[in-house]
Protein backbone atom coordinates (compact mmCIF):
# COMPACT_ATOMS: atom_id res chain seq x y z
CA UNK A 1 0.00 0.00 0.00
CA UNK A 2 1.29 3.42 -0.98
CA UNK A 3 0.81 5.61 2.10
CA UNK A 4 1.42 9.35 2.38
CA UNK A 5 1.55 10.97 5.83
CA UNK A 6 0.94 14.69 6.13
CA UNK A 7 3.36 16.31 8.55
CA UNK A 8 3.20 19.92 9.68
CA UNK A 9 5.91 21.81 11.47
CA UNK A 10 4.44 23.90 14.28
CA UNK A 11 5.77 26.10 17.08
CA UNK A 12 6.23 24.06 20.26
CA UNK A 13 2.94 24.18 22.16
CA UNK A 14 4.87 23.88 25.41
CA UNK A 15 6.41 27.33 24.97
CA UNK A 16 5.15 30.86 24.43
CA UNK A 17 3.61 31.22 20.97
CA UNK A 18 2.87 34.43 19.10
CA UNK A 19 1.55 35.93 15.92
CA UNK A 20 3.88 38.27 14.09
CA UNK A 21 3.18 41.97 14.44
CA UNK A 22 4.18 42.78 10.84
CA UNK A 23 1.95 40.40 8.87
CA UNK A 24 -0.22 38.59 11.48
CA UNK A 25 1.11 35.12 10.59
CA UNK A 26 2.37 32.54 13.09
CA UNK A 27 5.76 33.60 14.39
CA UNK A 28 7.96 30.68 13.37
CA UNK A 29 11.23 32.60 13.36
CA UNK A 30 11.59 32.95 17.11
CA UNK A 31 9.79 29.74 18.05
CA UNK A 32 11.13 26.29 18.77
CA UNK A 33 9.61 24.46 15.81
CA UNK A 34 8.64 20.81 16.14
CA UNK A 35 6.57 18.15 14.39
CA UNK A 36 2.91 18.60 15.18
CA UNK A 37 2.39 16.07 17.96
CA UNK A 38 -0.67 14.40 16.43
CA UNK A 39 1.29 13.75 13.20
CA UNK A 40 3.62 11.39 15.06
CA UNK A 41 0.61 9.14 15.65
CA UNK A 42 -0.17 9.32 11.94
CA UNK A 43 3.40 8.28 11.10
CA UNK A 44 3.24 5.40 13.58
CA UNK A 45 -0.03 4.16 12.10
CA UNK A 46 1.39 4.30 8.58
CA UNK A 47 4.48 2.34 9.63
CA UNK A 48 2.33 -0.31 11.32
CA UNK A 49 0.26 -0.73 8.15
CA UNK A 50 3.41 -1.00 6.03
CA UNK A 51 4.84 -3.60 8.41
CA UNK A 52 1.65 -5.68 8.18
CA UNK A 53 0.76 -5.22 4.53
CA UNK A 54 3.91 -3.99 2.75
CA UNK A 55 4.22 -0.85 0.67
CA UNK A 56 5.88 2.48 1.05
CA UNK A 57 5.48 5.44 3.41
CA UNK A 58 6.07 8.98 2.16
CA UNK A 59 6.08 12.13 4.27
CA UNK A 60 4.45 15.20 2.71
CA UNK A 61 5.11 18.62 4.22
CA UNK A 62 4.23 22.09 3.06
CA UNK A 63 6.29 24.70 4.83
CA UNK A 64 9.31 27.00 4.75
CA UNK A 65 12.91 25.82 4.36
CA UNK A 66 13.34 25.21 8.06
CA UNK A 67 10.61 22.55 7.95
CA UNK A 68 13.41 20.29 6.67
CA UNK A 69 14.35 19.66 10.31
CA UNK A 70 10.92 18.22 11.02
CA UNK A 71 11.00 16.18 7.82
CA UNK A 72 14.30 14.53 8.87
CA UNK A 73 12.88 13.90 12.32
CA UNK A 74 9.81 12.27 10.76
CA UNK A 75 11.99 10.14 8.49
CA UNK A 76 14.02 8.97 11.48
CA UNK A 77 10.93 7.13 12.73
CA UNK A 78 11.05 4.93 9.63
CA UNK A 79 9.25 6.33 6.54
CA UNK A 80 10.96 5.74 3.19
CA UNK A 81 11.07 9.21 1.68
CA UNK A 82 9.64 12.70 1.82
CA UNK A 83 8.22 15.41 -0.39
CA UNK A 84 8.60 19.03 0.70
CA UNK A 85 6.41 21.66 -0.93
CA UNK A 86 8.34 24.87 -0.44
CA UNK A 87 7.83 28.22 -2.14
CA UNK A 88 8.11 31.78 -0.83
CA UNK A 89 4.74 32.60 -2.39
CA UNK A 90 3.03 30.18 0.08
CA UNK A 91 3.62 32.49 3.05
CA UNK A 92 0.27 33.73 4.38
CA UNK A 93 -1.84 30.94 2.87
CA UNK A 94 -5.18 30.15 4.53
CA UNK A 95 -6.61 26.68 5.17
CA UNK A 96 -8.62 26.65 1.94
CA UNK A 97 -5.61 27.47 -0.24
CA UNK A 98 -3.33 25.16 1.74
CA UNK A 99 -5.70 22.31 0.96
CA UNK A 100 -5.44 23.20 -2.72
CA UNK A 101 -1.65 22.93 -2.65
CA UNK A 102 -1.63 19.70 -0.62
CA UNK A 103 -4.24 18.15 -2.92
CA UNK A 104 -2.12 19.10 -5.94
CA UNK A 105 0.95 17.53 -4.34
CA UNK A 106 -0.98 14.38 -3.45
CA UNK A 107 -2.11 14.22 -7.06
CA UNK A 108 1.52 13.69 -8.08
CA UNK A 109 2.05 10.92 -5.51
CA UNK A 110 -0.81 8.54 -6.30
CA UNK A 111 -1.41 7.50 -2.70
CA UNK A 112 -3.78 4.67 -1.75
CA UNK A 113 -3.99 6.07 1.73
CA UNK A 114 -3.30 9.51 3.17
CA UNK A 115 -2.95 9.63 6.96
CA UNK A 116 -2.75 12.81 9.01
CA UNK A 117 -3.21 14.03 12.56
CA UNK A 118 -6.76 15.10 13.43
CA UNK A 119 -5.60 18.66 14.09
CA UNK A 120 -2.47 20.72 14.48
CA UNK A 121 -1.54 22.22 17.82
CA UNK A 122 -1.12 25.72 16.37
CA UNK A 123 -4.35 26.32 14.45
CA UNK A 124 -6.47 23.48 15.88
CA UNK A 125 -8.75 24.05 12.90
CA UNK A 126 -9.38 20.36 12.15
CA UNK A 127 -10.53 20.98 8.56
CA UNK A 128 -7.65 19.76 6.40
CA UNK A 129 -8.57 16.07 5.94
CA UNK A 130 -12.08 16.84 4.70
CA UNK A 131 -10.88 19.72 2.53
CA UNK A 132 -8.32 17.48 0.85
CA UNK A 133 -10.79 14.60 0.44
CA UNK A 134 -13.34 17.00 -1.06
CA UNK A 135 -10.79 18.21 -3.60
CA UNK A 136 -9.53 14.74 -4.48
CA UNK A 137 -13.01 13.18 -4.56
CA UNK A 138 -11.96 10.42 -2.17
CA UNK A 139 -13.37 9.20 1.15
CA UNK A 140 -12.45 10.88 4.44
CA UNK A 141 -12.43 8.74 7.58
CA UNK A 142 -11.71 11.30 10.25
CA UNK A 143 -11.01 11.30 13.96
CA UNK A 144 -9.96 7.64 14.12
CA UNK A 145 -9.12 6.04 17.44
CA UNK A 146 -8.72 2.69 15.66
CA UNK A 147 -7.97 1.82 12.04
CA UNK A 148 -8.12 -1.60 10.40
CA UNK A 149 -7.00 -2.36 6.86
CA UNK A 150 -8.41 -5.37 5.03
CA UNK A 151 -7.23 -5.35 1.44
CA UNK A 152 -8.65 -2.15 -0.03
CA UNK A 153 -11.21 -1.73 2.74
CA UNK A 154 -10.56 0.64 5.61
CA UNK A 155 -12.59 0.70 8.80
CA UNK A 156 -12.26 3.18 11.62
CA UNK A 157 -13.77 3.71 15.02
CA UNK A 158 -14.37 7.34 15.78
CA UNK A 159 -15.28 8.80 19.14
CA UNK A 160 -18.44 10.89 19.21
CA UNK A 161 -20.11 12.72 22.06
CA UNK A 162 -22.69 9.95 22.39
CA UNK A 163 -20.35 7.00 22.04
CA UNK A 164 -18.54 5.94 18.90
CA UNK A 165 -19.17 5.30 15.22
CA UNK A 166 -17.76 2.60 12.99
CA UNK A 167 -17.14 4.01 9.51
CA UNK A 168 -15.86 2.21 6.45
CA UNK A 169 -14.56 3.17 3.02
CA UNK A 170 -12.51 1.82 0.16
CA UNK A 171 -9.11 3.14 -0.82
CA UNK A 172 -8.08 5.68 -1.93
CA UNK A 173 -8.97 7.58 1.23
CA UNK A 174 -7.83 10.18 3.74
CA UNK A 175 -7.72 9.05 7.39
CA UNK A 176 -7.12 11.38 10.33
CA UNK A 177 -6.11 10.05 13.72
CA UNK A 178 -6.26 11.14 17.35
CA UNK A 179 -3.57 10.36 19.89
CA UNK A 180 -5.62 7.46 21.26
CA UNK A 181 -4.81 5.30 18.23
CA UNK A 182 -1.31 4.07 19.10
CA UNK A 183 1.94 4.83 20.90
CA UNK A 184 4.45 6.41 18.49
CA UNK A 185 7.89 4.81 18.43
CA UNK A 186 11.02 6.73 19.31
CA UNK A 187 13.55 7.06 16.50
CA UNK A 188 16.46 4.65 16.97
CA UNK A 189 20.06 5.74 16.47
CA UNK A 190 20.07 3.68 13.29
CA UNK A 191 16.87 5.39 12.20
CA UNK A 192 18.36 8.83 12.80
CA UNK A 193 21.46 7.97 10.77
CA UNK A 194 19.40 6.42 7.96
CA UNK A 195 17.11 9.47 7.80
CA UNK A 196 20.02 11.66 6.72
CA UNK A 197 20.32 9.65 3.50
CA UNK A 198 16.64 9.24 2.66
CA UNK A 199 15.43 11.10 -0.43
CA UNK A 200 13.62 14.41 0.13
CA UNK A 201 12.12 15.80 -3.05
CA UNK A 202 11.24 19.49 -3.10
CA UNK A 203 8.32 20.75 -5.15
CA UNK A 204 7.61 24.38 -6.01
CA UNK A 205 4.26 25.87 -6.94
CA UNK A 206 5.40 25.76 -10.56
CA UNK A 207 5.97 21.99 -10.27
CA UNK A 208 2.39 21.63 -9.03
CA UNK A 209 0.83 23.91 -11.64
CA UNK A 210 -0.51 26.28 -8.99
CA UNK A 211 -0.22 30.00 -9.72
CA UNK A 212 1.35 32.15 -6.97
CA UNK A 213 -1.72 34.42 -7.00
CA UNK A 214 -3.88 31.47 -5.91
CA UNK A 215 -1.98 31.12 -2.61
CA UNK A 216 -0.29 33.24 0.05
CA UNK A 217 -1.83 36.52 1.15
CA UNK A 218 -3.13 37.21 -2.34
CA UNK A 219 -5.08 33.99 -2.63
CA UNK A 220 -6.15 33.76 1.01
CA UNK A 221 -9.89 33.48 1.69
CA UNK A 222 -9.63 34.93 5.20
CA UNK A 223 -7.40 37.41 6.96
CA UNK A 224 -6.35 38.27 10.48
CA UNK A 225 -7.29 41.91 11.05
CA UNK A 226 -5.61 42.37 14.42
CA UNK A 227 -4.44 40.37 17.40
CA UNK A 228 -3.44 40.95 20.98
CA UNK A 229 -2.18 38.96 23.93
CA UNK A 230 -4.90 38.04 26.34
CA UNK A 231 -4.08 39.49 29.76
CA UNK A 232 -2.72 36.58 31.80
CA UNK A 233 -4.94 35.36 34.59
CA UNK A 234 -3.72 36.31 37.99
CA UNK A 235 -4.02 33.92 40.86
CA UNK A 236 -6.62 34.82 43.48
CA UNK A 237 -6.92 33.75 47.08
CA UNK A 238 -5.03 30.64 48.11
CA UNK A 239 -5.64 29.01 51.47
CA UNK A 240 -3.83 26.13 53.10
CA UNK A 241 -6.11 23.43 54.39
CA UNK A 242 -5.98 23.25 58.15
CA UNK A 243 -9.12 21.20 58.53
CA UNK A 244 -11.50 23.76 57.02
CA UNK A 245 -10.33 23.78 53.37
CA UNK A 246 -13.46 22.12 52.00
CA UNK A 247 -15.77 24.51 53.83
CA UNK A 248 -13.75 27.52 52.67
CA UNK A 249 -13.94 26.26 49.10
CA UNK A 250 -17.73 26.03 49.30
CA UNK A 251 -17.92 29.47 50.90
CA UNK A 252 -16.09 30.87 47.88
CA UNK A 253 -18.42 28.99 45.52
CA UNK A 254 -21.39 30.38 47.43
CA UNK A 255 -20.18 33.99 47.10
CA UNK A 256 -19.86 33.35 43.35
CA UNK A 257 -23.38 31.85 43.38
CA UNK A 258 -22.36 28.37 42.24
CA UNK A 259 -23.82 26.80 45.36
CA UNK B 1 -33.36 41.51 7.39
CA UNK B 2 -31.05 39.11 5.69
CA UNK B 3 -31.16 35.42 6.37
CA UNK B 4 -28.53 33.75 8.54
CA UNK B 5 -28.21 29.97 8.32
CA UNK B 6 -27.68 28.10 11.57
CA UNK B 7 -26.74 24.44 11.10
CA UNK B 8 -28.44 22.61 13.95
CA UNK B 9 -26.50 20.28 16.17
CA UNK B 10 -28.55 17.88 18.26
CA UNK B 11 -28.18 14.55 20.00
CA UNK B 12 -30.60 11.64 19.84
CA UNK B 13 -30.90 11.62 23.59
CA UNK B 14 -31.14 15.29 24.56
CA UNK B 15 -32.38 16.98 21.38
CA UNK B 16 -31.12 20.44 20.39
CA UNK B 17 -27.69 21.14 21.85
CA UNK B 18 -26.95 24.30 23.77
CA UNK B 19 -24.45 25.47 21.15
CA UNK B 20 -27.33 25.54 18.65
CA UNK B 21 -29.26 27.90 20.92
CA UNK B 22 -26.12 30.03 21.20
CA UNK B 23 -25.87 30.16 17.40
CA UNK B 24 -29.54 31.18 17.07
CA UNK B 25 -29.00 33.94 19.63
CA UNK B 26 -25.92 35.17 17.77
CA UNK B 27 -27.69 34.92 14.40
CA UNK B 28 -30.44 37.25 15.60
CA UNK B 29 -27.84 40.01 15.99
CA UNK B 30 -26.78 39.55 12.38
CA UNK B 31 -30.15 39.04 10.68
CA UNK B 32 -33.02 36.58 10.70
CA UNK B 33 -32.03 33.06 11.72
CA UNK B 34 -33.04 30.05 9.68
CA UNK B 35 -32.25 26.70 11.26
CA UNK B 36 -30.95 23.93 9.01
CA UNK B 37 -31.62 20.39 10.21
CA UNK B 38 -29.51 17.75 8.49
CA UNK B 39 -30.39 14.33 9.81
CA UNK B 40 -32.24 11.08 9.62
CA UNK B 41 -35.94 10.72 8.78
CA UNK B 42 -38.15 12.88 11.02
CA UNK B 43 -35.22 14.73 12.57
CA UNK B 44 -36.70 18.24 12.24
CA UNK B 45 -40.07 17.38 13.77
CA UNK B 46 -38.51 16.55 17.12
CA UNK B 47 -36.48 19.76 17.22
CA UNK B 48 -38.80 22.41 15.79
CA UNK B 49 -40.40 23.59 19.05
CA UNK B 50 -37.06 24.30 20.70
CA UNK B 51 -35.67 25.97 17.57
CA UNK B 52 -38.75 28.23 17.47
CA UNK B 53 -38.33 29.17 21.12
CA UNK B 54 -34.91 30.57 20.32
CA UNK B 55 -35.97 32.57 17.30
CA UNK B 56 -35.66 30.34 14.25
CA UNK B 57 -37.92 32.09 11.72
CA UNK B 58 -37.67 29.18 9.33
CA UNK B 59 -36.47 25.60 9.40
CA UNK B 60 -34.89 23.92 6.40
CA UNK B 61 -34.99 20.16 6.79
CA UNK B 62 -32.92 17.69 4.81
CA UNK B 63 -33.79 14.29 6.15
CA UNK B 64 -33.14 10.74 5.16
CA UNK B 65 -31.02 7.65 5.60
CA UNK B 66 -28.66 8.97 2.96
CA UNK B 67 -28.00 12.15 4.98
CA UNK B 68 -27.31 10.28 8.16
CA UNK B 69 -25.71 7.10 6.83
CA UNK B 70 -22.43 8.61 5.63
CA UNK B 71 -19.78 10.78 7.21
CA UNK B 72 -20.63 14.52 6.77
CA UNK B 73 -20.17 14.74 2.97
CA UNK B 74 -23.93 14.45 2.15
CA UNK B 75 -24.68 17.15 4.72
CA UNK B 76 -22.13 19.48 3.16
CA UNK B 77 -23.58 18.81 -0.29
CA UNK B 78 -27.13 19.72 0.73
CA UNK B 79 -25.91 22.76 2.62
CA UNK B 80 -23.87 24.02 -0.35
CA UNK B 81 -26.96 23.83 -2.57
CA UNK B 82 -28.99 25.73 0.02
CA UNK B 83 -26.34 28.46 0.41
CA UNK B 84 -26.18 28.93 -3.38
CA UNK B 85 -29.96 29.28 -3.51
CA UNK B 86 -30.74 31.57 -0.56
CA UNK B 87 -27.47 33.58 -0.50
CA UNK B 88 -27.47 34.04 3.29
CA UNK B 89 -25.65 36.82 5.13
CA UNK B 90 -23.67 34.23 7.11
CA UNK B 91 -23.51 30.50 7.87
CA UNK B 92 -22.97 29.38 11.46
CA UNK B 93 -21.98 25.86 12.52
CA UNK B 94 -21.09 24.36 15.88
CA UNK B 95 -17.43 24.25 16.82
CA UNK B 96 -17.59 20.48 17.20
CA UNK B 97 -15.79 17.80 15.22
CA UNK B 98 -18.77 17.37 12.89
CA UNK B 99 -19.49 21.11 12.62
CA UNK B 100 -15.91 21.80 11.57
CA UNK B 101 -15.95 18.91 9.10
CA UNK B 102 -19.13 20.08 7.37
CA UNK B 103 -17.74 23.62 7.28
CA UNK B 104 -14.48 22.36 5.78
CA UNK B 105 -16.25 20.73 2.84
CA UNK B 106 -18.58 23.68 2.41
CA UNK B 107 -15.59 26.05 2.22
CA UNK B 108 -14.03 24.04 -0.61
CA UNK B 109 -17.33 23.55 -2.47
CA UNK B 110 -18.04 27.29 -2.41
CA UNK B 111 -14.38 28.44 -2.54
CA UNK B 112 -15.22 30.42 0.57
CA UNK B 113 -13.12 31.39 3.59
CA UNK B 114 -13.70 29.71 6.95
CA UNK B 115 -13.14 30.82 10.55
CA UNK B 116 -13.17 28.24 13.33
CA UNK B 117 -13.30 28.49 17.14
CA UNK B 118 -15.09 31.80 16.92
CA UNK B 119 -16.29 33.26 20.24
CA UNK B 120 -17.97 36.43 18.91
CA UNK B 121 -19.10 37.73 15.52
CA UNK B 122 -19.85 41.37 14.67
CA UNK B 123 -22.47 42.52 12.20
CA UNK B 124 -19.71 43.50 9.75
CA UNK B 125 -18.41 39.92 9.76
CA UNK B 126 -15.43 40.50 12.04
CA UNK B 127 -14.93 37.38 14.14
CA UNK B 128 -13.13 37.06 17.45
CA UNK B 129 -11.10 33.91 17.95
CA UNK B 130 -9.04 32.71 20.86
CA UNK B 131 -5.75 31.18 19.76
CA UNK B 132 -2.67 29.51 21.22
CA UNK B 133 -4.29 27.92 24.24
CA UNK B 134 -6.24 31.02 25.13
CA UNK B 135 -3.19 33.29 25.22
CA UNK B 136 -3.98 35.31 22.09
CA UNK B 137 -7.11 37.08 20.92
CA UNK B 138 -7.47 37.31 17.16
CA UNK B 139 -9.89 39.39 15.10
CA UNK B 140 -10.32 38.05 11.62
CA UNK B 141 -12.56 38.20 8.58
CA UNK B 142 -13.53 36.03 5.68
CA UNK B 143 -12.23 37.89 2.63
CA UNK B 144 -13.72 35.64 -0.04
CA UNK B 145 -17.38 34.71 0.15
CA UNK B 146 -19.72 34.99 3.11
CA UNK B 147 -18.83 34.68 6.80
CA UNK B 148 -18.63 30.91 7.35
CA UNK B 149 -17.87 30.35 11.01
CA UNK B 150 -17.89 27.61 13.60
CA UNK B 151 -18.84 28.81 17.07
CA UNK B 152 -16.98 27.54 20.12
CA UNK B 153 -19.51 26.20 22.66
CA UNK B 154 -20.16 28.38 25.73
CA UNK B 155 -19.32 31.61 23.90
CA UNK B 156 -22.78 33.21 23.77
CA UNK B 157 -25.45 33.32 26.44
CA UNK B 158 -28.52 31.65 24.84
CA UNK B 159 -31.61 33.88 25.06
CA UNK B 160 -35.10 32.77 24.03
CA UNK B 161 -37.10 34.82 21.49
CA UNK B 162 -40.24 33.07 20.39
CA UNK B 163 -40.88 32.55 16.70
CA UNK B 164 -43.11 30.19 14.77
CA UNK B 165 -40.95 28.64 12.13
CA UNK B 166 -42.33 27.17 8.94
CA UNK B 167 -40.60 23.98 7.90
CA UNK B 168 -39.32 23.69 4.35
CA UNK B 169 -38.29 20.21 3.27
CA UNK B 170 -35.23 20.24 1.05
CA UNK B 171 -34.81 17.82 -1.81
CA UNK B 172 -32.17 15.27 -0.91
CA UNK B 173 -30.15 13.98 -3.84
CA UNK B 174 -26.86 12.72 -2.52
CA UNK B 175 -24.09 12.39 -5.11
CA UNK B 176 -22.19 9.09 -5.24
CA UNK B 177 -18.96 10.96 -4.44
CA UNK B 178 -20.55 11.99 -1.12
CA UNK B 179 -21.32 8.38 -0.20
CA UNK B 180 -17.77 7.09 0.12
CA UNK B 181 -17.51 6.90 3.93
CA UNK B 182 -20.32 4.73 5.20
CA UNK B 183 -21.34 4.71 8.86
CA UNK B 184 -21.94 1.01 9.53
CA UNK B 185 -22.56 1.21 13.26
CA UNK B 186 -23.33 3.79 15.95
CA UNK B 187 -22.63 2.64 19.46
CA UNK B 188 -24.11 4.61 22.35
CA UNK B 189 -21.98 4.56 25.45
CA UNK B 190 -23.29 4.92 28.95
CA UNK B 191 -23.15 8.57 29.89
CA UNK B 192 -25.65 9.03 32.68
CA UNK B 193 -27.35 12.34 33.24
CA UNK B 194 -24.30 14.61 33.28
CA UNK B 195 -24.13 17.48 30.80
CA UNK B 196 -21.88 17.20 27.79
CA UNK B 197 -18.33 18.31 28.61
CA UNK B 198 -17.92 21.19 26.12
CA UNK B 199 -21.40 22.55 26.85
CA UNK B 200 -21.46 22.26 30.64
CA UNK B 201 -21.64 25.41 32.80
CA UNK B 202 -19.60 23.63 35.45
CA UNK B 203 -16.72 21.20 34.86
CA UNK B 204 -15.02 19.27 37.66
CA UNK B 205 -11.77 17.65 36.52
CA UNK B 206 -9.39 15.23 38.14
CA UNK B 207 -5.69 14.78 37.50
CA UNK B 208 -2.83 12.54 38.46
CA UNK B 209 -3.38 13.46 42.10
CA UNK B 210 -6.67 11.54 42.11
CA UNK B 211 -4.49 8.46 42.24
CA UNK B 212 -6.60 5.77 40.61
CA UNK B 213 -9.76 5.08 38.63
CA UNK B 214 -11.80 4.20 41.69
CA UNK B 215 -11.05 7.54 43.35
CA UNK B 216 -12.61 9.35 40.39
CA UNK B 217 -15.90 8.72 42.21
CA UNK B 218 -14.93 11.73 44.34
CA UNK B 219 -14.64 13.88 41.24
CA UNK B 220 -17.95 12.57 39.94
CA UNK B 221 -19.68 13.20 43.25
CA UNK B 222 -18.59 16.84 43.35
CA UNK B 223 -19.56 17.27 39.68
CA UNK B 224 -23.02 15.88 40.37
CA UNK B 225 -23.52 18.14 43.39
CA UNK B 226 -22.62 21.15 41.24
CA UNK B 227 -24.64 19.93 38.25
CA UNK B 228 -21.49 19.72 36.18
CA UNK B 229 -19.60 17.51 33.78
CA UNK B 230 -16.54 15.46 34.66
CA UNK B 231 -13.21 16.08 32.97
CA UNK B 232 -9.75 14.63 33.32
CA UNK B 233 -6.20 15.76 32.66
CA UNK B 234 -4.03 13.94 30.15
CA UNK B 235 -1.98 12.47 33.00
CA UNK B 236 -5.14 10.97 34.49
CA UNK B 237 -6.29 9.63 31.13
CA UNK B 238 -2.87 8.21 30.23
CA UNK B 239 -2.78 6.49 33.63
CA UNK B 240 -6.12 4.87 32.83
CA UNK B 241 -8.08 6.65 35.57
CA UNK B 242 -10.77 7.99 33.22
CA UNK B 243 -11.79 7.53 29.54
CA UNK B 244 -10.16 9.63 26.85
CA UNK B 245 -13.33 11.33 25.66
CA UNK B 246 -13.30 13.31 28.90
CA UNK B 247 -9.77 14.62 28.46
CA UNK B 248 -9.44 18.39 28.76
CA UNK B 249 -6.40 20.00 27.21
CA UNK B 250 -4.29 20.57 24.14
CA UNK B 251 -4.97 17.12 22.71
CA UNK B 252 -8.43 16.78 24.21
CA UNK B 253 -11.50 18.95 24.61
CA UNK B 254 -11.42 22.70 25.04
CA UNK B 255 -13.89 23.85 27.66
CA UNK B 256 -14.97 27.31 28.69
CA UNK B 257 -17.46 26.86 31.52
CA UNK B 258 -18.64 29.37 34.12
CA UNK B 259 -16.84 27.31 36.77
CA UNK B 260 -13.87 24.97 36.38
CA UNK B 261 -12.79 22.90 39.37
CA UNK B 262 -9.32 21.31 39.10
CA UNK B 263 -8.66 18.50 41.57
CA UNK B 264 -5.16 17.08 41.82
CA UNK B 265 -4.16 18.77 38.56
CA UNK B 266 -0.79 20.52 38.50
CA UNK B 267 -1.73 22.74 35.56
CA UNK B 268 0.79 21.82 32.87
CA UNK B 269 0.50 23.89 29.70
CA UNK B 270 -1.06 20.87 27.99
CA UNK B 271 -3.96 21.09 30.40
CA UNK B 272 -4.19 24.88 30.58
CA UNK B 273 -4.66 24.95 26.82
CA UNK B 274 -8.04 23.33 27.25
CA UNK B 275 -9.49 25.28 30.17
CA UNK B 276 -7.91 28.65 30.78
CA UNK B 277 -10.74 30.65 29.21
CA UNK B 278 -13.09 29.34 31.93
CA UNK B 279 -14.81 32.20 33.75
CA UNK B 280 -13.99 31.11 37.29
CA UNK B 281 -11.31 28.56 38.19
CA UNK B 282 -10.82 26.88 41.55
CA UNK B 283 -8.19 24.30 42.40
CA UNK B 284 -7.29 21.82 45.08
CA UNK B 285 -3.71 20.58 45.06
CA UNK B 286 -1.31 19.42 47.73
CA UNK B 287 1.61 21.23 46.05
CA UNK B 288 1.46 24.94 46.93
CA UNK B 289 3.76 25.69 43.97
CA UNK B 290 1.55 23.96 41.37
CA UNK B 291 1.09 26.24 38.34
CA UNK B 292 -2.69 25.69 38.45
CA UNK B 293 -2.82 28.17 41.36
CA UNK B 294 -1.44 30.91 39.07
CA UNK B 295 -4.74 30.93 37.20
CA UNK B 296 -7.11 29.99 39.99
CA UNK B 297 -9.50 32.50 41.47
CA UNK B 298 -9.54 30.39 44.60
CA UNK B 299 -7.12 27.66 45.58
CA UNK B 300 -6.89 25.22 48.43
CA UNK B 301 -3.48 23.80 49.22
CA UNK B 302 -4.24 20.48 50.78
CA UNK B 303 -5.09 16.82 50.46
CA UNK B 304 -7.99 16.47 48.02
CA UNK B 305 -9.13 13.30 49.80
CA UNK B 306 -9.89 15.46 52.84
CA UNK B 307 -10.90 18.72 51.15
CA UNK B 308 -13.27 17.30 48.53
CA UNK B 309 -15.41 15.10 50.84
CA UNK B 310 -15.70 18.03 53.24
CA UNK B 311 -16.72 20.35 50.41
CA UNK B 312 -19.29 17.79 49.23
CA UNK B 313 -20.70 17.51 52.73
CA UNK B 314 -20.88 21.31 53.04
CA UNK B 315 -22.75 21.62 49.72
CA UNK B 316 -25.27 18.98 50.86
CA UNK B 317 -25.78 20.89 54.11
CA UNK B 318 -26.52 24.09 52.24
CA UNK B 319 -29.02 22.49 49.86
Amino acid sequence: MNIVVLVKQVPDSGADRNLRTDDNTVDRGSANNVINEMDEYAIEEALKIKEAHGGEVTILTMGPDRATESIRKALSMGPDKAVHVVDDALHGSCAVTTSKVLAAALGTLGADLVICGAESTDGRVQVMPHMIAERLGVAALTGARKLTVDGGTLTIERQTEEGYEVVTASTPAVVSVWDTINEPRYPSFKGIMAAKKKPVQTLSLGDLGVAPAEVGFEGATSAVVEHSKRPPRSGGAKVTDEGEGGVKLVEFLATEKFV
Amino acid sequence: MSEVLVVVEATREFGVKKVTLEMLTLARQLGTPSAVVLGGPGAAEALSVKLGEYGAAKIYAAEGEEIDGYLVAPKAGVLADLVRRVQPAAVLLAGSQEGKEIAARLAVKLDNGILTDVVALDADGTATQVAFAGSTIVKSKVTRGLPLVTLRPNSVNPEPAAAEPAVEQLAVAVADTDKLAKVVQRVAEQKGSRPELTEASVVVSGGRGVGNADNFKLVEELADLLGGAVGASRAAVDSGFYPHQFQVGQTGKTVSPQLYVALGISGAIQHRAGMQTSKTIVAVNKDAEAPIFELSDFGVVGDLFKVVPQAAEEIRKRK
